[in-house]
C-alpha cells in the first residue's frame, strides 16, 4: 500500500480487491504503442524542412495522420497555457501589488481579438525558424495558446481568491510548504472549475487551429498539415466527398476527446467537490469505470505514479522550502526581503522602458498613417459593429424559443444538452470553407455570408446558456407559475425571461468576443484563389495584414481591441452587474 | 460510560506556556480603523483550560488566531514560553467550528495533514494516524471522504488532524456549535475523558465559545469578553471537575449568574461571585448602536415574552426559546432600545408599551412601532428629518454610510443602515430603492406618518 497525503490518488482498494478485466489491460497497451507511433511521426513532422505549398493529400487515409497533427498542436498548446495559467495565477495572488498589476492587465488581454496578432506572429516566427517547419508551426500554437491562456488563468484566479479562510488556515496552522499548499490546496480546489474551462478553452482553441492551419499572408500560403488544411484544399476543388469525409475526421476527434478525456476527467474530479455545492447530478463516466478496472493502471499508479509523486514532493520541497520553524509571519519581513525588493526595482524598470520604447514604435506607426484611413478605419468598425449585434440578435431570436422549450422539457433536455455542448465545440473555421460553397452565390454575397458565418460560432454558446437557465429555473417557481394562472406572454414576462437572464448574458459574453474574432475570417475569405471581401474591421485587418501595411494593420487590430474592450466595460458589464444582482435566483 | 478519574488540577504555579501581552488589533486603514481587541493580556498554564466567552464581535475569534500567529496584532505582543512568537505558533494546533476538512483528502489523508511538516518516514506517518484515528472513535472511516461523514463524524476528523501531531497546546474555535446537541454533548464527554485522564499529551486547552453551559461544563477558568472594542471583563474560576461533570445545583447557578453577566453590563459582578476578577467596568457607549434583528424575530419575540407572563427569566428564556446567549441578546437589547422590554437582575420585563404591541393586531403593531422607533432611535429619527427637509423627499443612503463610518468599521456602518431601513420600511417611516440606493418619503406613507 502506498501512503501518501496526495489528493489526486485515494486508494479505496488495494491492488488484489480490484475487479479487473483483462481485455481492458490488452486495449491499453495497444493504446500505448500507437502513441508512441504517433508521437515519433510528430517529432518528424517537426524537424522537416519548410515548405511553402505543402501537399495536402485528400486520400481519406490521410486523414488520421492529419487528425494526429491537429491533435498535437492543440495539446502543446494547452499544456503550455495551462501551465502559464497555473503560474499566472499564483502570482497574481502572491500579494497585492502584482494582483494590481495581473488581474486588469489579465481583463485587456482576454478582450483583444487574438486572430488580429496573426499575420505578425506568422512573419515573426517563419523568419525565426526559415528552414524548419518549427516556425509555422510555433505560429499556430501560439495563436492557440493566446485563445486559451487567458480564461484559464482567469479560472483559477478566481478559485484562489475564494478559498474559505479556514482552509488557508489549516494549511498555515499545519506548516505546508509552498508546494504541499499548492498540491493539497489550491490546485485541488481549482479543479473544477479549471477543467470546465478547459472544455471550453479546447472548443475555442479548435476555432484558431482551424484557422491558423490554412492561413494566407500576401502571396505566401501557409498551409499546415491538418484537418484544417484537409477541409480547406478540398473547398478549394469543390470534393464534396473529401469535405464531408474531413469534417466527419474532425467531429469523431471531437467526440473522442470528450468521451476518452474529459468526461472521465470530470467524473474523476467529482470528490474535489467542496461540499456546499452537493445536490447536483453527478458526472459519470463509463470510461472511467473501465480503466478504474485496469490491472495496468493500479500497477503502474503504485509503481510509477507514486514514486515519481514522492520525489516531486521531495524535490519541491526541496526547492521551495516552507517557512522555517518559527518562521515569518505577515508582520515581520523575511530575510529576502533586500535581495526581492532589488529584483522587483529592476524588473519594473524593465517593464517601463520595454513599455515606453512600445508606445514610441506604436506612435510612429500610427503617425504615419493619413487622416483618411482613420476615417475608413471608424467606418469599418461601424460595420463591423452591426455585423456583430445582427449575428447576436438572431441567435437571441432563434435560441431563446427553442433553448427554454428543451431546458422546461425534463426528458429532452439531458439528451439534447450534451449534444450542443458538442455541437457548440465544432469550429466555425472548420465549417468556413463548406459554408462558402453554398453561401458565395447568395444574392448579397459576402456581405451578409459574414453575419451567416459570425453566427455559426457564436450561436451555440448562445443556445447551451439558455438550456442551462431553463433546467435551472426551480419547481417551485414553476409550480407558482401553473397554480396562478401564468400562460402566454405573462409567463414569459414574469418566470422565464428574467430567469434565464443571467444565463443568456453569459452566453452572449461568450459570443459576443467570438464574433469579433470571427470577423477577421468572415468579412475576407481566399476562396479558390480568388479573395473575397466586404467592408469590416475584420476584412481591413485581413487584407492590410496580406498587404504588408504595417501601420493600418496595427491601427485597425488596436481599434478592434478599444471597440471590444469598451464594449465589455460600458454595456455587458453592467448588463452582468444587474444579472448577479436582480436576477439571481436564490 | 466509564466514571472519569480527575487528574488535572492547574495550579497558578504551573509554568506559562503562552502569554498575550498587551495585544491591541485594529481593522481598516489607518483613518478609518475599528479597534476590535483592546490590550488583552493573557496567560495560558500548563494543565489548564480556559475557555473565552463573549457575545459576537468581541473578538474572540480573532484573539485565538493572533495566539496562533495566523494573523499579526497591531501592537502587543505573544509570547511562547517566554520567547517572542514569530509567524505561525509551532506549538498550537486548532479545531474549527466550520471542520474545514479537506473535501477532496480522505479521513486518513485529513489526518495525515496534520502531520506532514514533521517529514517522518511514510510507515511512521500512517502508524500515528491510524493510533489517533483509533483513539478517537474514527476507526472503519479511515477511507471515507468528509462528505460521506456526518457532522459530528467530520469533528472527528477534526480533533484527530489536531492531535495527531501532539500539539503542546490545542485551540477550539466553537468546536461544537456547528453540530447537534446531542452530538455535541457526546463529543464534549469524549474529548473531556481524554483531557482529564492524559490521554492525549496536551498541556493545555483554549476554547472560544458563545455556549454558556458549554465553557461552565468543561474549564477550569472562564474569561467574559465585553464587546466593541474587545475586552476581557470577567475572569472566573470553573467549577471543581467534579460539579461540572455533574450539573447539579452549582452548575445550573454558575450558568445563571453568567446569563446575567453578559446581558447586562451595568450587572455588580463582585456582590454575584465574590471569587470574579472584574477587570474592566463596561462602558456605555456614547453612540447607538443597532442589533441585527429583523422585524419577524422581534415581534415573536415579544409575544412570546407576553404568553409566559410578561416576566421571565433570562436564562430559562433562552431554554424555552432554544436560542443561544448570542442569539438571546440582540433579541433582547432591540427590545429594550425600543423600551418593549426591561432587563433587571437577570429578569426581562415587557413595559406597559411592550404589552400593548404584543397585544396589537397588525396595523396597531406598526403604529406602536413607528411612535416607538421615531421616538428612540436616533438613527431612524435623522433619516426620517433628513427626509422630510427636502423638498423631493428623496436621498442617497451614501451620506449616512459615510456618517456610520466615522464609528463603526464599513462592513458594520452597512449593517446598521440596513438594519435602519429595514426597521424604517416596516414602520413605513420611509421607502427605499434597493438598486439605486436612495431613501425617500412615500406619499401616503409620509402622510400618516406625520399626523
Amino acid at each position: 500500500m502506498i501512503s501518501r497525503v496526495w489528493p489526486f490518488i485515494a486508494h479505496r482498494q488495494p491492488l488484489r480487491h480490484v475487479r479487473s478485466a483483462w481485455w481492458i489491460d490488452l486495449l491499453l497497451a495497444i493504446m500505448l504503442v500507437f502513441g508512441i507511433y504517433g508521437i515519433i511521426r510528430i517529432a518528424e513532422r517537426w524537424a522537416a524542412p519548410l515548405t511553402p505549398t505543402t501537399a495536402i493529400s485528400l486520400s481519406p487515409w490521410a486523414l488520421p495522420q492529419y487528425a494526429l497533427f491537429s491533435l498535437s498542436r492543440m495539446a502543446f498548446a494547452y499544456v503550455l497555457a495551462l501551465a502559464f495559467s497555473l503560474l499566472y495565477a499564483r502570482i497574481a495572488v502572491a500579494n497585492k501589488a502584482t494582483e494590481r498589476v495581473l488581474v486588469p492587465l489579465l481583463d485587456i488581454l482576454q478582450s483583444i481579438p487574438i486572430l488580429s496578432f496573426m499575420p505578425g506572429v506568422v512573419l515573426a516566427l517563419v523568419t525565426l525558424f526559415p528552414h524548419r517547419s518549427l516556425g509555422t508551426e510555433l505560429a499556430a500554437i501560439v495563436l492557440i495558446f493566446t485563445s486559451q491562456a487567458w480564461n484559464l488563468a482567469f479560472s483559477f484566479y478566481q478559485s484562489l481568491i475564494t478559498i474559505p479562510q479556514d482552509f488557508r488556515e489549516v494549511a498555515r496552522l499545519f506548516r505546508l510548504t509552498p508546494w504541499e499548499r499548492f498540491t493539497r490546496l489550491e490546485l485541488p480546489f481549482g479543479l473544477i472549475p479549471l477543467l470546465w474551462n478547459s472544455m471550453m478553452s479546447w472548443a475555442g482553441g479548435w476555432f484558431f487551429l482551424m484557422a491558423s492551419e490554412q492561413f494566407t499572408l500576401g502571396q505566401q500560403s501557409f498551409l499546415l498539415p491538418g484537418l484544417g488544411a484537409y477541409l480547406k484544399v478540398a473547398a478549394d476543388r469543390g470534393d464534396l466527398y473529401a469535405l464531408g469525409l474531413g469534417l466527419l475526421a474532425l467531429i469523431i476527434v471531437i467526440v473522442l476527446l470528450d468521451q476518452f478525456l474529459w468526461r472521465p476527467l470530470l467524473a474523476w474530479a467529482d470528490r474535489f467537490k467542496v461540499e456546499q455545492t452537493t445536490g447536483l447530478v453527478t458526472p459519470s463516466s463509463w470510461v472511467l469505470e473501465i480503466l478504474q478496472r485496469s490491472l495496468l493502471l493500479t500497477w503502474a499508479r503504485e509503481h510509477l505514479v507514486a514514486p515519481t509523486v514522492r520525489s516531486l514532493d521531495r524535490l519541491m520541497n526541496r526547492i521551495v522550502p516552507g517557512e522555517p520553524s518559527p518562521a515569518s509571519g505577515d508582520a515581520i519581513s523575511p530575510p529576502g526581503t533586500v535581495w526581492r525588493w532589488t529584483f522587483a526595482t529592476f524588473a519594473g524598470l524593465g517593464i517601463l522602458l520595454f513599455i515606453g520604447w512600445g508606445v514610441r514604435a506604436a506612435g510612429h506607426l500610427l503617425i504615419a498613417l493619413p487622416a483618411t484611413a482613420w476615417a475608413t478605419i471608424a467606418q469599418d468598425a461601424g460595420l463591423s459593429f452591426l455585423r456583430v449585434a445582427a449575428s447576436l440578435l438572431i441567435a437571441v431570436i432563434w435560441t431563446v424559443p427553442v433553448g427554454v422549450a428543451v431546458g422546461l422539457s425534463p426528458r429532452w433536455a439531458p439528451k439534447i444538452q450534451p449534444i450542443v455542448q458538442m455541437v457548440a465545440s465544432i469550429p466555425a473555421t472548420a465549417l468556413f470553407p463548406a459554408l462558402l460553397l453554398l453561401l458565395l452565390h447568395l444574392p448579397g454575397g459576402l456581405d451578409v455570408a459574414a453575419i451567416a458565418l459570425m453566427l455559426l460560432g457564436t450561436q451555440w454558446y448562445v443556445l447551451f446558456n439558455v438550456i442551462a437557465g431553463a433546467m435551472a429555473i426551480p419547481n417551485d417557481l414553476k409550480e407558482a407559475a401553473a397554480i396562478y394562472h401564468l400562460t402566454g406572454w405573462h409567463r414569459w414576462r414574469i418566470l422565464i425571461l428574467p430567469a434565464i437572464f443571467p444565463f443568456l448574458i453569459t452566453g452572449l459574453i461568450t459570443a459576443a468576443g467570438g464574433a469579433w474574432n470571427a470577423t477577421i475570417v468572415a468579412e475576407y475569405v481566399t476562396f479558390r484563389d480568388q479573395v473575397y471581401q466586404t467592408s469590416g474591421l475584420g476584412a481591413l485587418i485581413a487584407a492590410s495584414a496580406n498587404a504588408g501595411n504595417y501601420p493600418e494593420l496595427f491601427a485597425a487590430t488596436l481599434t478592434m481591441a478599444v471597440v471590444v474592450v469598451l464594449l465589455n466595460r460600458a454595456f455587458w458589464r453592467r448588463l452582468y452587474r444587474l444579472a448577479a444582482t436582480r436576477f439571481r435566483l436564490d | 460510560m466509564v466514571q472519569t478519574v480527575p487528574v488535572r488540577r492547574p495550579t497558578n504555579e504551573a509554568p506559562v506556556l503562552l502569554r498575550a501581552q498587551d495585544v491591541t488589533k485594529y481593522y481598516g486603514q489607518d483613518d478609518n480603523r475599528i479597534l476590535v481587541l483592546d490590550r488583552i493580556t493573557l496567560d495560558l498554564r500548563a494543565g489548564e483550560f480556559v475557555a473565552l466567552l463573549g457575545p459576537s464581535g468581541s473578538g474572540k475569534s480573532t484573539l485565538l488566531r493572533i495566539l496562533a500567529g495566523l494573523i499579526p496584532p497591531s501592537s502587543g505582543r505573544v509570547l511562547l514560553h517566554g520567547q517572542p512568537l514569530q509567524g505561525v505558533n509551532p506549538n498550537v494546533a486548532m479545531v474549527f467550528q466550520s471542520f474545514a476538512l479537506y473535501p477532496w483528502l480522505t479521513v486518513l489523508q485529513n489526518v495525515e495533514l496534520g502531520l506532514l511538516h514533521k517529514h517522518l518516514p511514510e510507515a511512521e506517518r500512517r502508524a500515528r494516524a491510524l493510533a489517533i484515528i483509533d483513539l478517537i472513535g474514527l476507526d472503519g472511516f479511515e477511507h471515507a471522504y468528509p462528505r460521506e461523514l456526518s457532522g459530528g463524524m467530520k469533528q472527528r476528523v477534526g480533533f484527530a488532524r489536531a492531535l495527531v501531531g501532539e500539539p503542546e497546546i490545542l485551540f477550539m474555535d466553537e468546536p461544537f456549535s456547528a453540530l447537534d446537541v446531542l452530538v455535541a454533548e457526546n463529543l464534549r464527554h469524549e474529548l473531556l475523558d481524554l483531557w482529564l485522564a492524559r490521554k492525549i499529551p496536551t498541556q493545555a486547552i483554549l476554547m472560544v465559545t458563545h455556549n454558556i453551559d458549554e465553557a461552565v461544563s468543561m474549564a477550569d477558568r472562564l474569561l467574559i469578553f465585553s464587546a466593541n472594542p474587545g475586552r476581557i471583563r470577567v475572569e472566573l474560576p470553573g467549577l471543581p471537575v467534579a460539579e461540572r461533570l455533574a450539573k447539579g445545583e452549582a452548575h445550573a447557578q454558575l450558568v445563571d449568574t453568567i446569563y446575567r453577566i453578559m446581558t447586562n453590563p451595568h450587572e455588580d459582578i463582585t456582590a454575584l461571585l465574590p471569587q470574579a476578577r472584574v477587570l474592566q467596568t463596561a462602558e456605555v457607549p456614547t453612540y447607538q448602536m443597532l442589533p441585527h434583528v429583523s422585524i419577524g424575530e422581534l415581534t415573536g419575540f415579544i409575544e412570546r415574552l407576553a404568553a409566559l407572563g410578561g416576566r421571565e427569566d433570562l436564562y430559562e428564556l433562552a431554554r424555552e426559546l432554544q436560542l443561544e446567549v448570542d442569539e438571546l441578546l440582540p433579541l433582547v437589547e432591540a427590545a429594550d432600545l425600543l423600551d418593549f422590554v426591561e432587563v433587571l437582575e437577570g429578569d426581562v420585563t415587557l413595559t406597559p408599551v411592550g404589552s400593548a404591541f404584543a397585544e396589537a393586531d397588525v396595523l396597531e403593531k406598526k403604529a406602536i412601532f413607528r411612535r416607538q422607533a421615531l421616538d428612540r432611535i436616533e438613527l431612524i429619527r435623522e433619516i426620517v428629518t433628513a427626509l422630510r427637509s427636502l423638498p423631493r423627499h428623496r436621498l442617497a443612503e451614501e451620506p449616512f454610510i459615510q456618517r456610520l463610518e466615522e464609528t463603526f468599521s464599513p462592513v458594520e456602518a452597512r449593517r446598521q443602515l440596513d438594519t435602519a431601513i429595514d426597521w424604517g420600511r416596516y414602520a413605513e417611516l420611509f421607502a427605499y430603492d434597493d438598486h439605486a440606493g436612495i431613501l425617500y418619503l412615500e406619499q401616503n406613507g409620509d402622510a400618516e406618518a406625520t399626523h
